[in-house]
């Protein structure tokens, strides 16, 4: 199982050719209190790097950006009903959706979690 | 996700409570010139209760408090605004709008007669415009003195009046939107009951050296939490009340603002202020459009800016202001839309990301307004 994240805060978890994609708890943080969100049409196919959900804050809307290009299988519907597990749960029961890779080499240019690290604490 | 812009440490003004602040372990944001408290840890959803329970202290010092004095500042002001200001009683105050040739709204702000002379509360990136408009206009008839020294603070909430009461009894008979000098601590004070939560509550007029130790001892009060501006702008928006530049501008007029209210009878007949023939005309044939609340369906905020559209897809306005309303507990937002759909009850679609979105034209407030009238 592999972890990656992006520069715009999302991280990716990877088992077989499924990622689980959600933000990071940084992002959730800076965010504050979730009260929206937006999840991808199961089906679609999101490109890496593109607008593939939106969260809302009760500051302000942010687009989440797919860190890997696939097709989307499976979302968190659980986050329409309750967006505050956005905060509680960042990285766990807080996932966006999760994709069927297109092409895994994608994730070598990401993050691992030592990098992620030390880039949010260069934000800082 | 998108990073916010960092703020510009060049140039930027602070408040006399910016360490206090600090302290308190807020997120700075930079806020019409000045690093401000966007929010604290307790974070902008649950401040934003905890004024509407008990009591918010917040910080408003970047505000401009401003005294006119001369031998009839209220006629002088007359000539600027279309408010009420010379049946202004003597320790009461009252909203009122700087206007141009056409109509359209300067600034905001709270006039308060104390006696010798009337004191102003404007916003704070109009102050510097205000003060040289009024200087420019009002040359020989009053003096404009910018309170550069001043502090102000607000206490906002149904716990207010009782924390207050601790301090200076004689704040709890106080009424909505009158102007009272006390002490806190033995330190002198001018009080107005008036904010801009829709909650009871106050404002704390102090010297700037005096803003920490009252902040401190409000702070020190169980029922009292430091609020951010993240949850007074939630709290304003729920209560329906304008934000200066983003609802109401030099473009907006007061009647399609919807605020006749702030156009008294005398002054509508009288005139005497500028704008005044649009307004009257503007008043008897109604404005093309109008501000209104919109209450979208769902849980999907609308924010400023998004396009509303009537049900089959004309555009017909802008939402000005636009969020979560906490207590609401749901989306808010107040916009401008062409006359014909200003009825409450009418659907509109808001387009949000390139979808429609369904929303009603709503009455504002969001959440009914609680201010203490005696």
């Amino acid at each position: 199982m592999t972890v990656k994240y992006t520069k715009d805060h999302e991280w990716v978890r990877v088992e077989g050719d499924v990622a689980t994609i959600g933000v990071t708890d940084h992002a959730q943080q800076q965010l504050g209190d979730v009260v929206f969100v937006e999840l991808p049409d199961l089906g679609r196919k999101v490109e890496q790097g593109k607008e593939a959900a939106v969260v809302e804050s009760v500051k302000a809307a942010s687009e989440v950006f797919a860190p890997v290009s696939g097709e989307v299988v499976e979302v968190n519907h659980d986050l329409e009903n309750e967006p505050a597990r956005v905060n509680s749960g960042a990285e766990t029961e807080g996932w966006f959706f999760k994709l069927r890779l297109a092409n895994p080499a994608e994730l070598d240019a990401l993050m691992d979690e030592a990098a992620y690290k030390a880039y949010v604490e260069g934000l800082a | 996700m998108t990073e916010a812009p960092q703020s510009n440490a060049e140039n930027i003004k602070t408040t006399p409570l910016h360490g206090l602040h600090l302290e308190l372990k807020a997120r700075m944001v930079p806020f019409a010139g000045y690093d401000m408290p966007v929010q604290y840890p307790l974070g902008i959803l649950k401040e934003h209760q905890h004024t509407r329970e008990k009591a918010g202290l917040f910080d408003v010092s970047h505000m401009g408090q401003v005294r006119l004095t001369g031998d009839d500042p209220a006629a002088a002001l007359e000539t600027l605004v279309p408010g009420d200001i010379k049946g202004l009683a003597r320790g009461r105050m009252r909203y009122t709008l700087f206007l141009n040739e056409q109509g359209g709204i300067l600034d905001d702000l709270m006039v308060t007669n104390a006696g010798d002379h009337l004191f102003l509360v404007v916003n704070a990136a109009r102050k510097e415009r205000d003060v040289a408009h009024m200087r420019e206009r009002l040359k020989g008839k009053a003096e404009v003195e910018l309170l550069d020294d001043l502090a102000l603070l607000a206490l906002q909430g149904p716990a207010a009046a009782g924390v207050l009461a601790r301090f200076a009894p004689e704040a709890a008979s106080m009424k909505f939107m009158s102007y009272l000098p006390a002490t806190i601590n033995g330190i002198p004070v001018v009080l107005t009951r008036s904010g801009y939560t829709g909650e009871d509550g106050y404002e704390i007029s102090c010297d700037k050296s005096d803003a920490e130790p009252i902040a401190r001892a409000l702070l020190a009060e169980p029922e009292v939490e430091a609020i951010g501006l993240g949850a007074r702008d939630s709290l304003r928006l729920e209560a329906g009340l304008c934000l200066y530049g983003h609802d109401i501008d030099e473009t907006t007029t007061p009647v399609e603002a919807a605020l006749e209210w702030a156009l008294p009878k005398r002054r509508r007949e009288e005139g005497g202020f500028p704008g005044h023939g649009i307004i009257k005309t503007q008043l008897a044939e109604g404005a093309s459009r109008r501000r209104v609340g919109i209450q979208p369906e769902g849980r999907q905020p609308a924010r400023e800016h998004t396009d509303i559209c009537d049900t089959s897809g004309t555009k017909i306005g802008e939402v000005t202001s636009g969020g979560f309303g906490p207590t609401a507990n749901a989306p808010v937002a107040m916009g401008y839309v062409d006359r014909a759909h200003a009825e409450v009850g009418t659907p509109v679609q808001l387009m949000v990301r390139g979808k429609p979105l369904a929303a009603k034209v709503a009455a504002m407030p969001f959440v009914p307004q609680r201010y203490y009238r005696g």
